[in-house]
């Protein structure tokens, strides 16, 4: 069976068809035919998108979310790859989970689903997991992160920084000093103190990712930097890159567009870790992103129930909800203002997060012989973000009543439509 | 006024409103039947999730002297210790039909979340949240100071100690800077709030160099556990540096009063002489903050509610 | 607008007034005037200088602030509250009650219950300026300077020097009820 895509823009450029035939880009030109035709006029064709930094909750919490429901929500956010992160309960930091989790996105067919190791047992802090047996496991582990928390000790940070090179793992580092940040509540500066919430000062950012740094060039490793939110963050990674070292970055799409001002409702919607950073900071990532300091856009969706949002901000969950709306963020923040062009989209979306994470069949450019990972988008159009209209089991979206522009028309996987026409399409993998 | 959540909400107007009404209503204190009928009929709902037995005493004395029914909700050995949110508290006061929500918590932010949600119809009064604000306080010191000194504008008002976790020096420092005042904020600057210089108010970390210029100062209490955080290297140091003793009281000049939100810690930031000589306001303040309480609760539940004029 | 009263029948209604507090209760001894804010707070103030003048004693008039006993506070949105201020004991004493407009009676019943819980008066007696009718409760003014059939929907304004920055005068207006 083939599909024809007609009239697309590939990556908001020329217009072409383009000849998918099972699960591979077979032609691009014009004029072409298939047993399936979609109209793509006006619509823009990026590669499938990846995404670094998802929280999929299952095993543990699936009242949040689970495979399915959190790869629904990929599929509608134009994503067909996820990285989902290691703290769920059990924590994924044996063979076995990360096994489990692996399988549940394959049978599901929405994305697919790459596992994220822990670098630490149960997130401890206190010694390695066996990073090799995920590493050589059928999820094919290459990216190890104890996110949500920091690997703050020294030496186990450099220990697993240079372990990991025996398979080309990286180390994807929350950069959280935890003494600097105890019982933290919201961006360290003079908001905090108006506000009475403890500060989470940037410093304790930035020191984590200064002597990561430093060790990843000292043993001659790879380091990937988790969700970097000040301006400080930027400068030294920018400075790490100089020097040569084999350092990547992620900024999220809540903090190139968001700020600590909107926490003087003291709506915990806006809690999130990191905080929401000043005016300045969101500036400093957005340039950053703009001169490649900045890799990748990575989500950092977090579902959270309600009743962890609906409460006093101290006692609320850190997080939001991001897969469904991230395209549309990088288009208002980056390419509107001229920051980026769709091309641009396509590598800190796609391509250098799916080589970041080491997956060889995602992030491909849409090229013949490639694999059909697509997402068809219309740049024109505009929504007001309703958080019950979402495939994610959680509400917590911080964009609620804001209107954003960019809609995901259709995504495919591997040549098979996971969205099409804007909804979801029931049991893809049939 | 809807609600008095943060000191911040209230213009000059509002202030000494509340203050000229706490005055007239000071007198009914001074009478055989200290009762007004006024707020008869309206339900007070004092939610305390923090224990502070004063604080609860002065708002209870004060709805009670205007015929409010009072109901006394303490967090602890009810639903919420066991687990009952925020939301689901405030939803069975709701159903109780309380006019207003007096609270205490010890997050920040609390009664904020509890006025703009729809958990709640009534009133919000912030009795105190977490390190952030305590309006109330900082109306019956700005009353306290005035009916001792006068109109408040150009007055200095030092406030010593530990400014980064005080609601008190928060509130004072917003209301007294609405009334004119002029305001210092006295600490080591490890318990200075980050940011502190876009308040409006001088800093300093010197007490000896302030003393002479106040006309009130107000001591804030200081808690030994944060010894052990290293805000300040022991006890002893701290009461040396940042305490009120005979000797700086002596240097004041003649004019000028002592205040303490209470409750104080006796031989830390103040000494023991200090706070009963003659200088000293704290049991004044006591007093005044019936009355104070009292102003606030007839302006937001003694006129036609939102409710009633919908 | 009409006026009813200027500054000369004014002070000619006070004037009686004053005779007649005094006639009724013999003298000045034992005599409390409470006016109720702010115009007949005013009133009461020259009720007073007017006795002093006529007895030679001197003697002070108060003021009554009612508003937290009035009935119709929730009708709006919260009032500032007035002085009150009494000069004296009012336990045993004759306490008289000055107003400038009498009309459903309703600030008189809360200045009652105001009163009530200040002591307990050998009598309360009232005097108004203006009496314009349509009572809502058994209530009735012992003086009265002028009675004044009004309808509903119309409105008696009084006007004082000391509150009103004008001349003194009194008049009907048109207005909504």
């Amino acid at each position: 069976m083939s599909t024809v895509i007609k009239g697309a823009r590939i990556l908001g450029e020329q217009v072409a068809d383009l000849l998918i035939e099972d699960g591979v880009i077979t032609q691009i030109g014009s004029g072409l035919a298939g047993d399936e035709s979609i109209d793509a006029t006006d619509l823009i064709a990026l590669p499938g998108l990846v995404d670094l930094h998802t929280h999929l909750r299952e095993p543990g919490r699936e009242d949040a979310e689970t495979v399915l429901t959190g790869t629904r929500a990929a599929a509608r956010g134009g994503f067909t790859c996820v990285f989902a992160m290691a703290n769920t309960e059990p924590v994924a930091d044996t063979a076995g989970v990360v096994e489990q989790v692996w399988r549940l996105g394959r049978e599901h067919g929405y994305a697919d689903v790459q596992p994220i190791g822990a670098v630490t047992v149960g997130l401890a802090g206190e010694r390695l997991s066996e990073l090799g047996a995920m590493a050589d496991s059928a999820a094919r582990v290459r990216v190890f992160s104890d996110d949500g928390k920091c690997v703050s000790d020294a030496v186990l940070m450099r220990r697993a920084l240079e372990y990991v090179k025996a398979f080309d793992g990286v180390i994807a580092q929350h950069a959280q000093e935890p003494r600097l940040t105890e019982g933290a509540q919201m961006n360290e500066g003079p908001l905090s103190g108006e506000l009475g919430l403890t500060g989470w000062p940037a410093v304790a950012e930035e020191a984590i990712i200064a002597r990561d740094v430093l060790l990843a060039e000292h043993v001659g490793s790879r380091l990937h930097v988790c969700h970097l939110s000040t301006r400080g963050s930027v400068e030294i990674v920018r400075w790490a890159k100089s020097r040569g070292i084999d350092v990547t970055a992620e900024v999220t799409p809540h903090h190139l567009l968001l700020d600590d001002e909107l926490v003087r409702s003291y709506d915990p919607i806006y809690k999130v870790n990191p905080p929401l950073r000043s005016k300045d900071d969101v500036l400093a990532v957005r340039e950053g992103l703009a001169d490649g300091t900045i890799d990748i856009v990575a989500t950092d969706h977090a579902p959270h129930p309600m009743e962890d949002k609906e409460c006093e901000w101290q006692a609320a969950a850190f997080g939001m909800l991001g897969l469904e709306t991230a395209l549309s963020i990088v288009q208002k923040t980056m390419v509107d203002t001229g920051a980026l062009t769709w091309a641009r989209v396509a590598e800190v979306m796609s391509a250098t997060p799916a080589r970041i994470g080491r997956v060889a069949h995602h992030g491909r450019p849409l090229a013949v012989g490639e694999p059909a990972h697509i997402v068809l988008y219309d740049p024109t159009a505009t929504r007001v973000v309703e958080p019950s209209d979402t495939a994610s089991l959680s509400r917590n979206t911080p964009y609620a009543g804001m209107e954003l522009p960019g809609r995901v028309v259709a995504t495919f996987l591997a040549g098979r439509p996971t969205v099409l026409e804007g909804r979801l399409v029931e049991g893809p993998t049939q | 006024m809807k609600h008095l959540l943060s000191a911040a909400d209230l213009t000059r107007e509002d202030a000494i409103t509340i203050l000229d009404t706490a005055e007239e209503l000071l007198g009914v204190a001074k009478r055989p039947i200290k009762k007004l009928p006024t707020l008869r009929g309206r339900t007070i709902v004092n939610l305390f999730f923090e224990d502070s037995t004063r604080t609860r005493i002065s708002f209870e004395a004060a709805a009670k002297r205007l015929s409010a029914d009072v109901i006394n909700f303490s967090a602890k050995g009810s639903s919420v210790s066991k687990g009952e949110s925020l939301k689901d508290t405030a939803l069975t006061l709701q159903a109780m039909g309380a006019d207003a929500v007096v609270i205490r918590h010890h997050a920040s932010g609390a009664p904020h979340r509890l006025a703009h949600s729809r958990w709640t119809r009534g009133a919000v009064v912030n009795a105190g949240d977490g390190t952030h604000e305590h309006p109330t306080q900082a109306l019956l010191d700005a009353f306290t100071m005035r009916s001792r000194l006068g109109d408040l504008a150009g007055k200095n008002v030092t406030i010593v100690g530990d400014v980064l976790h005080s609601r008190v020096a928060r509130s004072n420092a917003l209301l007294l800077d609405t009334l004119g005042a002029e305001v210092t904020l006295v600490a080591p600057p490890t318990l200075l709030p980050v940011g502190v210089e876009s308040w409006p108010v001088r800093t300093s970390y010197d007490l000896d160099a302030e003393v002479e210029k106040s006309d009130a100062v107000m001591m804030l209490r200081v808690q030994r556990e944060r010894m052990n955080a290293s805000f300040f290297p022991s006890a002893r140091e701290y009461s040396r540096r940042y305490g009120l003793d005979l000797a700086r009281m002596n240097r004041l000049p003649d004019h000028a009063i002592v205040m303490h939100p209470g409750p104080m810690n006796r031989g830390m930031e103040i000494n023991a002489d200090v706070a009963d000589s003659d200088r000293s306001v704290i049991v004044e303040q006591v007093t005044n903050g019936v009355a104070v309480r009292m102003a606030v609760l007839y302006l937001l539940l003694g006129g036609a509610t939102e409710e009633e004029t919908a | 607008m009409s006026i009813v009263m200027d500054a000369t029948d004014i002070s000619r209604a006070l004037t009686r007034i004053t005779h007649e507090i005094l006639e009724r209760n013999r003298d000045a001894e034992g005599v409390v005037i409470l006016g109720i804010p702010t115009r007949g707070d005013e009133l009461a103030q020259r009720i007073a200088a007017k006795i002093t003048e006529v007895e030679g004693t001197e003697i002070r008039a108060g003021s009554l602030d009612v508003t937290l006993y009035r009935d119709d506070l929730r009708l709006k949105a919260p009032r500032a509250l007035l002085k009150t201020d009494v000069p004296e004991d009012i336990d045993d004493r004759v306490v008289v009650l000055v107003d400038d407009v009498l009309m459903s009676g309703r600030t008189i019943r809360a200045a009652l219950d105001a009163l009530s819980e200040l002591g307990r008066p050998r009598a309360v007696q009232l005097a108004v300026l203006v009496d314009r009718g349509h009572r809502e409760l058994p209530i009735r003014a012992d003086f009265v300077g002028k009675n004044l059939p009004t309808s509903k929907s119309e409105r008696v304004r009084v006007r004082l020097r000391e509150t009103d920055d004008t001349e003194d005068q009194v008049s009907i207006e048109e207005g909504a009820a």
